[in-house]
């Protein structure tokens, strides 16, 4: 037995085997068992199958749409902040006008948000938005003359303070992601252009962005992704799930209050499969329309 | 000509002033809170936290009481610290193993395991997370710490780094060690691990900071308070009750100082390993 355990043939898949066990028992077993779950009605000790009444259910239930609706907003707005504002300061940090210490210390002030965790950055962030004419946000739209605004009340303030909250802290890392993207771009193809009289506009459109592609595919996946299994954000600007008139809930914030706070485990496993769906779906049509797939196709 | 360098002189000031601007604009919001551990909890839920340091109204209480207070912050500070480590360590260990047997090897069935780590990483962790909760309930593992590391030891991400890594190395490597007489493990530990070494630091820190800030997990299956993480434990005080935020505020500055510290040094390594791919929120 040992033998064979030690042999070249057994040895890839005791290698492999931690990553196949835990794959099993932690992944495909819940995925399953939420694919099964999503069918039942469940009861403490009692199981009953009722075939695709959790999903009926779903698509009339308002505050389950409105989750929809939130996580779909939120995706959308930090799709258009998240991606060209960071690849617009990575083409600035790459140009060779400005350098040495200035840069770096754009940088690593950028990224220092990233290192945060969730419940500090919320709680900063629930503070500066505070409701009185004394925190941040307000002192700052009263040098422009602005009444002070209770922020996280309102739908669309209350938007705009998760947005700042995701920008804060994301940019430094999405522009590390481009930077890193531009900086392995041949230094030859711009010169190559510059002969040819290419101006600065032509370079960016030629040349940086078909080679930025790769990476703009990886930022979009994650983002889309992100964007649209958001939840801690708002769990700890709106310090809890309960947001008024559920302006901050999204999608996982539904299935943990349907799963974990009124322990209905059947409806809110079929709001995971429902989430799941929408994510693989829309990323298969990102991924095809980006060409993804015919390039591994060609290799 | 000159002309033209004058303008260039002029879009460099714009993109310096620019810069700096920026960057002072992100940082406020820690200039806020380090002036906010300095005024009292109740206060701030009140008005907010802002930019103005107070001098006349500042006191050292929250500092003091966080560093003398037998409550519960130091024992969540050593727990995340625990757990952090042993995270760390569990998964680059058992993630490099992984990744040498798909790097190696060629197998039956390899194409179909490595399309199984590809398939974790597009798998959101939040489909799972409520069937996954059930199934640690009935392993009989809930509100411990092999709940919070086991899910996340062979950790796709870290897998698909080291195996990319490893895909460079030179197979003679192998035959060498095995003409040596060293078995296949022998050949893994004593041979591919030690080269492997520059990849293990970006690798820690993505995995170190997924676990340091690491809240839903935690959240769900950690019951005991004396068992909380950082984060976990820091969430408990956001209920506006009594003096909590006293040391909610210090508490949440402390605990980002020592990763800040961590950064200033080893700052190539962090943004290596938090851009290396997914970077979980």
């Amino acid at each position: 037995m040992k033998k064979f355990l030690y042999s070249k043939k057994a040895a890839p898949y005791v290698f492999i085997l931690p990553f196949v066990v835990t794959f099993a028992v932690f992944w495909i077993v819940p995925l399953i068992k939420s694919g099964i779950m999503s069918t039942q009605k469940i009861l403490p000790g009692q199981e009953t199958f009722i075939g695709l009444d959790n999903f009926t259910r779903l698509l009339g239930d308002r505050v389950f749409m409105t989750a929809v609706a939130n996580s779909f907003k939120y995706m959308i707005f930090t799709l258009i902040l998240l991606i060209p504002i960071p690849m617009l300061m990575a083409c600035m940090v790459n140009s060779k006008l400005v350098k040495g210490k200035i840069k770096g210390f754009f940088k690593s002030s950028l990224f220092i948000p990233a290192l945060t965790s969730v419940v500090v950055a919320g709680t900063i962030f629930r503070l500066i938005f505070g409701e009185m004419d004394t925190a941040l946000m307000n002192q700052f739209i009263g040098l422009f003359g602005a009444e002070p605004i209770k922020w996280l009340k309102g739908a669309t303030t209350g938007f705009i303070a998760l947005l700042t909250l995701a920008c804060w802290r994301w940019w430094g890392v999405n522009m590390m992601y481009f930077l890193s993207g531009l900086q392995s771009i041949p230094e030859d193809y711009y010169e190559a252009a510059s002969i040819d009289g290419a101006s600065t506009w032509q370079k960016f459109i030629k040349i940086t962005i078909p080679q930025l592609k790769p990476t703009l595919v990886y930022v979009l996946t994650i983002s889309i992704y992100g964007g649209l299994a958001m939840f801690n954000e708002s769990y700890m600007l709106y310090s809890g799930n309960n947001s008024p008139n559920n302006i901050g809930l999204t999608i996982v914030g539904y299935l943990y209050r349907q799963g974990i706070e009124k322990n209905d485990m059947g409806y809110a496993s079929a709001v995971g499969v429902v989430l799941l769906v929408i994510v693989l779906a829309i990323n298969i049509v990102q991924l095809t329309a980006t060409g993804t797939f015919k390039k591994e196709d060609d290799r | 000509m000159k002309k033209n360098k004058s303008s260039k002189l002029f879009v460099k000031i714009c993109m310096i002033v620019l810069f700096l601007l920026i960057a002072v604009m992100i940082l406020l919001p820690f200039w806020a809170i380090f002036v906010g551990t300095f005024q009292e909890g109740s206060m701030l839920i009140r008005y907010g936290l802002n930019l103005k340091l107070d001098l006349s109204a500042a006191n050292f209480d929250n500092w003091v009481m966080l560093f003398t207070d037998s409550g519960d912050y130091f024992t969540w500070f050593f727990n995340s610290v625990i757990l952090t480590v042993a995270q760390v360590v569990l998964t680059l260990l058992i993630s490099a193993f992984v990744a040498y047997g798909f790097a190696a090897y060629e197998f039956r069935f390899k194409n179909f395991f490595f399309i199984c780590v590809l398939l974790i990483m597009s798998v959101p962790f939040e489909m799972i997370m409520l069937p996954l909760y059930v199934q640690i309930n009935d392993m009989g593992l809930s509100d411990s710490y092999a709940a919070v590391l086991l899910p996340f030891i062979a950790n796709a991400m870290t897998i698909f780094f080291f195996r990319q890594y490893l895909s460079g190395m030179p197979k003679e490597i192998i035959e060498a060690g095995r003409i040596d007489g060293a078995t296949e493990y022998g050949i893994f530990f004593k041979l591919i691990m030690p080269i492997m070494k520059p990849s293990f630091a970006a690798m820690a820190i993505l995995n170190g900071m997924n676990s340091w800030n690491n809240f839903l997990w935690p959240l769900l299956v950690l019951r005991s308070s004396d068992k909380y993480t950082l984060p976990i434990g820091l969430n408990t005080l956001i209920t506006p009750y009594g003096n909590n935020y006293d040391l909610l505020i210090v508490g949440s500055f402390f605990s980002v100082l020592p990763i800040l510290i961590l950064f200033l040094f080893f700052q190539k390594y962090f943004i290596e390993g938090m851009t290396a791919g997914a970077v979980k929120g």
